[in-house]
């Protein structure tokens, strides 16, 4: 075998190719789950019931199924109903949907978390229910969800990597595919591996400080 | 001002209010006393509709107070609140909390609200406070960015639930004095208050609430001097005995 120095340089491009992808799978997951996230929250913490019910049921039902099943479930069985994927499309909206519900949960529990004079202080100066929400609830509900939320971030992104089920060639995939052409394991998913922290590391100090600063201006 | 025919109020099977029939005029200040749980709060509250009652009815200038109509937003601009526990807006500034309900509700210009707010922050003695929030600010400055708050909004009558209920001993003179001067210039108020000697020096009628029922309404002279009820008068040997 070559010096540990040069399969290094040797794997580093198809693994970085695999993290690139692994990163726009993680991002691109995470505002569809961040956005829809949010749509869960309100509905599920609205008075009416037709908002609440049906929001309650898609969530109870998608955290009851497997990530891998969902994923196989929008990869292979939409096409067959006519709704045609690609590999990262199905892995980004599959992932995404999984995580809509965590962090769903997340800003609903942060809602709640609002003191309830908060929505009788907006009420009495006369502001409908969708300006306090803006104005009122939900800047006071997404700093207490920073926390959760931002450990949210750091499971999908580990999660990302489930998608290699279905053919997406991020970091997992490619760590997979090389090591069983070079039969170097052991350098391949410490490879694999530190390449993640990479990413999870500086994510939880960015967390962190924005805690730090968001419990400041309070 | 604001009138209450006849109101009744139940949580449950439990009546909370059981047929109140008042009125609050035009430039008077009323205070409303009573013991802890006769339902000042819950009377008050009913007013600008954070809570519904059965039956009866609520005017404000002769507009009936539904908590379930669309009306209830307008009355609310009309009817400001200030809570025991102020209620700021913590992610915003002294300024930001004031001008919050002319610029987002009202819909006025933001350079105009920001010049009478800054008015309204000075009048309560806040002028080198108005760019805090309010975490750090004390219980007494924070009740009193909630009177400015309420005032902005050029209101025709305040509702102030115990405004110095939550306040350290020596924070509730400030608030008092606030309260004195809108009294002075005959801003209606609705104010629960168990501060018997300010009540007697501002409020130009007083309501003794006992269980849900008016047991004793009158000057302030009438009901704190000379109280003719029983209960008025055992209510007031006991909250003076605290004094
Ligand atoms: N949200 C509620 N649900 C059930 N009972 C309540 C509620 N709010 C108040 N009550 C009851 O109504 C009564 C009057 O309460 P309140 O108006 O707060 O009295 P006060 O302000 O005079 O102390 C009390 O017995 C209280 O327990
Ligand atoms: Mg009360």
């Amino acid at each position: 075998m070559s010096p540990l120095s040069e399969r290094i340089q040797e794997y580093l491009p198809l693994l970085l190719t695999g993290l690139w992808r692994t990163v726009a799978v993680s991002l691109l997951a995470l505002f569809l789950a961040t956005a829809l996230g949010l749509l869960w929250a309100m509905m599920r913490t609205s008075r009416n019931i037709w908002l609440e019910r049906p929001a309650r049921y898609i969530v109870e039902f998608l955290r009851g199924i497997p990530i891998l099943v969902v994923l196989f479930y929008i990869y292979f069985v939409m096409p067959d109903m006519g709704i045609d994927l690609t590999a990262f499309q199905a892995g980004i909206i599959g992932l995404g949907l999984i995580y809509s519900c965590y962090i769903g949960e997340t800003f609903r529990g942060g809602i709640e978390a609002v003191d309830r004079g908060q929505v009788e202080a907006a009420k009495s100066i006369g502001m409908r229910h969708g300006k306090m929400m803006r104005r009122i609830i939900l800047p006071q509900a997404v700093r207490i969800s920073l926390p959760p939320y931002g450990n949210n971030m750091v499971m999908l992104l580990k999660d990302s990597s489930q998608v290699s089920v279905i053919s997406v060639a991020e970091l997992t995939m490619q760590g997979k595919m090389l090591a069983s052409s070079t039969f170097d394991n052991m350098t391949v998913f410490t490879m694999v591996a530190a390449l993640y922290l990479c990413l999870t590391i500086p994510l939880n100090i960015v967390m962190r400080r924005v805690e730090l600063k968001m419990g400041r201006s309070r | 001002m604001i009138r209450f025919e006849n109101i009744h109020k139940s949580y449950g099977h439990h009546e909370v209010l059981k047929g109140i029939d008042a009125e609050v005029e035009k430039g008077q200040v009323v205070c409303l006393i009573g013991a802890s749980g006769s339902g000042k709060s819950t009377l008050l509250r009913c007013v600008n509709g954070l809570e519904d009652y059965q039956s009866g009815g609520i005017f404000v200038d002769e507009q009936k107070v539904d908590a379930h109509a669309r009306s209830i937003h307008d009355i609310r601009t009309r009817v400001a609140m200030v809570f025991q526990r102020f209620n700021l807006f913590p992610h915003m500034t002294a300024l930001e909390n004031v001008m919050e309900g002319p610029v987002q509700v009202l819909r006025e210009n933001k350079d105009e609200v920001r010049v009478r707010a800054e008015e309204h922050l000075r009048r309560v003695g806040l002028a080198d406070k108005m760019d805090f929030y309010p975490s750090a600010l004390s219980g007494g400055q924070q009740q009193r960015v909630a009177i400015a708050r309420a005032l902005a909004m050029r209101p025709e009558a305040i509702l102030l639930d115990e405004p110095t209920s939550a306040l350290d001993p020596e924070m509730v003179g400030e608030v008092l004095t606030v309260l004195r001067d809108l009294a002075e210039e005959h801003m209606t108020m609705l104010i629960v208050t168990h501060e018997i000697q300010f009540a007697r020096e501002v409020a130009n009628n007083v309501f003794f609430l006992d269980s849900g029922r008016i047991a004793e309404q009158g000057t302030a002279e009438e009901v704190l001097t000379r109280p003719q009820n029983e209960r008025t008068q055992e209510f007031l040997r006991r909250v003076s005995h605290l004094m």
